[in-house]
């Protein structure tokens, strides 16, 4: 199904939870409303139309002092759908505020989402409800912070064993 | 050998040279050097012309730490707990810039270098080392391993 097509069922089915659409250098993205990414992905999924059977990547962006988006809320989280039957792609993205940085899972969607989902945790501090086992994925426990947000400091280290270099 | 001919050495020496030339090598492989080590074990520039051609993957076993590739802050327990495990005489050879240094990972995840952790015998720099520069290392360490003083 062509990306226009995609998007268009998406905010005909959703209607206002699709927050805004683009597609950019061709790649057709839409925004969606944090309160309706679950209702968002499922349809992507189960539709037959759609049929993005594959969580391809699940990952967030830090837009911290971002031209644009000062005032605006810091954090993306982006997930990127495949369709092995149809063979076609499309991205959904949710607005995270720094505050209430947290989104619903999609563990039950798909059961890759239970790693990506760490590894954001990780990587960027966002919070997933209803996941069932948020721990750091990549970095140790010990460590302290999140190291791809954009203000953790970029000499800091933190050594399990051996000299702070 | 006939009546009355004799052979004299110095016992370090010959322990020396029978140990530079039975080196038993714990691979530490965790990235993309790993390939350059096993191109140099192979047929093709065979290590085991220098009799270091049986890999252990016990330390309790080996005599040679090879570390090979990048270390990262999460891995490094793991690396001293490797050495600690070999029994002595042991040597460790550096292989690639990430283990000599960091290489150009300079981040929150990886260590500056091993020999910030465990004593360093050898560094083959080159990201990754050809297998010219690893063979040219591991003659280095042979050296090293005949040179010194033997315990034993």
């Amino acid at each position: 199904m062509d990306g226009s097509a995609i998007l268009a069922r998406l905010r005909g089915r959703l209607g206002a939870q699709v927050l805004e659409t683009h597609d950019r250098l061709g790649d057709h993205t839409a925004v969606v409303a944090r309160e309706g990414i679950v209702d968002a992905l499922t349809f992507c999924r189960d539709d037959a139309e759609l049929r993005f059977d594959m969580l391809m990547d699940l990952t967030a962006v830090d837009y911290l002092k971002f031209p644009g988006r000062e005032d605006g809320p810091r954090f993306d989280v982006v997930y990127h759908l495949y369709s092995v039957a149809h063979n076609h792609r499309i991205r959904l993205k949710v607005r995270v505020e720094q505050d209430a940085s947290s989104v619903p899972t999609a563990t039950g969607l798909w059961p890759i989402a239970n790693w990506l989902e760490r590894e954001v945790w990780d990587m960027f501090g966002i919070r997933f409800d209803g996941h069932p086992d948020l721990r750091r994925l990549l970095m140790y426990e010990e460590f302290v912070g999140h190291p791809l947000r954009k203000d953790y400091p970029i000499e800091r280290r933190q050594p399990l064993i051996g000299p702070n270099v | 050998m006939g009546v009355g001919t004799f052979f004299t050495s110095k016992l370090d020496e010959a322990i020396g040279w029978a140990r530079k030339f039975s080196i038993f090598q714990y691979p530490f492989v965790t990235a993309c050097c790993g390939m350059e080590y096993m191109a140099t074990a192979c047929s093709h520039y065979d290590v085991d012309r220098f009799g270091a051609g049986l890999p252990r993957f016990s330390p309790r076993q080996a005599d040679v730490l090879f570390v090979v590739g990048t270390i990262s802050h999460k891995m490094a327990p793991v690396l001293k707990r490797i050495y600690d495990q070999m029994c002595e005489p042991k040597w460790v050879v550096a292989f690639g810039v990430c283990t000599c240094t960091g290489g150009f990972y300079n981040n929150y995840a990886t260590v500056q270098g091993i020999d910030t952790i465990i004593p360093v015998d050898v560094y083959i720099p080159g990201c990754p080392p050809r297998p010219e520069s690893v063979i040219d290392g591991l003659m280095k360490l042979q050296d090293k391993i005949a040179a010194g003083a033997q315990r034993y």
